[in-house]
């Protein structure tokens, strides 16, 4: 099943001369449990992709569709709650708020939502543990290192029930170590049944994904192919 | 990677029988270069010839023949050990020649081209972030073979990248007068052949 599609999406801002095309009809399929990398260069449209996805920016044409809904045809509240409830962000500089613990942090869109602060704070304790945060809890973000506060961040776009993970340069300013991290607790996610868009230059971070997508002035250009196994790597030897 | 110097390393930790040392030859560099039998056999005899490993004499091509390292084993391990590798001159690029190439050939797209490369390195990238995600995770040796890997792809697609926007600026604003890049890069830094 299809979490999320993008058919013949269009973003234009401004008009006359400074009009810009950020997107030029771009179709991407995203499966339950996959994760796709878009990855182009600066300008290419990666970030513009993800935020209409997310329903956070308005298509100029074409279609979005999240979990076979059309976008197009819902109301704003359906929409904010969409975004609340399906769908989780995950931003390089890690938009935790700073006067929450990390336990608060995760809780909040569940809180939002209208789930009890209890029950809140319950599911947001289990997303913690299993991205092994639970003796941090009740730590501000600023109590945290770097690495900690993406894995909060992370926690807090899968707390609930998220069908949608969407990330825009997710491991940010973190050492490669700590990279790797978030990528293994996202790709985690997803073959937990979530479908995930990472938005990145990065082609380490983009290499966790099962689909990478290139991007360039505002098209989808390219893409990779379906996954071999890694048998016919090591059959190979290095250097061949 | 010397099988010369990686058995040394393997006795430097003390004596072990041949058969031995090929499984854990094969256990420390990740099973990613396997290893075979009679090339462990002729090391061995060729760096007892040379002083640098002892038998204990039982018959040849035994895997039951032990071997220890000699004073002159370690010392030549030693040495390897701090040697760097050649680094200093840039190899003869073959992906590099492709660009290069492309960019002159009518009616060929440089940007198609470094797409295609791209996406090849990417594809290889995705195989070896899965054997990282599935058994690297608690087997350091192989995590090690696995980055080295993931990183020399890396530097090759960020090479592309860059390659790809310098194009494209200088396509927008070409100079007045393109040097003849080739030959003075290859006086300045000396590319082997």
């Amino acid at each position: 099943m299809n979490v999320l599609d993008l058919r013949g999406v269009t973003k234009t801002y401004g008009t006359g001369a400074a009009e810009v095309h950020a997107l030029r009809g771009v179709d991407l399929s995203v499966q339950a449990g996959a994760m796709v990398a878009v990855m182009g260069p600066s300008g290419s449209g990666k970030s513009t992709l993800l935020t209409i996805a997310g329903s956070l920016e308005e298509p100029t044409g074409g279609e979005v569709l999240v979990g076979g809904t059309a976008l197009a045809g819902m109301s704003r509240n359906a929409k904010a709650r969409l975004r609340r409830r399906a769908i989780g962000y995950v931003f390089q500089d890690f938009n935790l708020l700073a006067g929450l613990t990390a336990a608060e942090n995760v809780a909040l869109p569940l809180e939002l939502d209208g789930v009890s602060a209890r029950a809140a704070r319950k599911a947001g304790l289990r997303a913690l543990e299993e991205l092994g945060l639970s003796e941090r809890a009740s730590r501000f973000p600023d109590e945290l290192s770097g690495g900690e506060r993406q894995r909060v961040a992370i926690a807090r776009a899968v707390v609930g029930d998220r069908r949608l993970l969407l990330a825009d340069e997710p491991s940010g300013a973190l050492d490669s170590v700590n990279a790797e991290e978030v990528m293994r607790l996202l790709h985690e996610a997803c073959k937990r049944g979530v479908a995930a868009v990472i938005v990145t230059h990065d082609a380490q971070l983009a290499s966790w994904a099962d689909r990478v997508v290139f991007l360039r002035d505002g098209r989808v250009v390219d893409q990779t192919a379906p996954q071999r196994g890694p048998e016919t790597l090591l059959a190979q030897g290095p250097g061949q | 990677m010397s099988v010369r110097h990686a058995l040394l390393a393997l006795l430097s930790e003390g004596p072990k029988y041949g058969l031995q040392l090929r499984e854990e030859f094969e256990a420390r560099t990740g099973e990613v270069w396997p290893l075979n039998v009679g090339q462990v056999y002729t090391t061995l005899q060729r760096l007892e010839r040379d002083g640098l490993v002892e038998s204990d004499g039982a018959e040849e091509d035994s895997p039951q023949k032990g071997f220890r390292i000699t004073p002159e084993g370690e010392s030549e391990l030693a040495g390897w050990l701090r040697t760097p590798p050649d680094l200093a001159s840039p190899p003869r690029d073959e992906l590099v020649m492709k660009v290069l190439v492309a960019m002159r050939v009518p009616g060929t797209s440089v940007h198609e081209v470094i797409q295609v490369h791209r996406r090849y390195l990417i594809e290889l990238m995705q195989q070896w972030t899965r054997i990282k995600e599935d058994e690297a995770e608690f087997d350091v040796a192989l995590a090690l073979v696995v980055d080295a890997e993931l990183f020399r792809l890396d530097a090759v697609i960020r090479w592309l990248d860059s390659a790809d926007g310098r194009i494209k600026r200088a396509d927008l604003d070409p100079p007045e007068q393109a040097p003849a890049a080739l030959p003075r890069l290859r006086r300045r830094v000396g590319v082997r052949r």
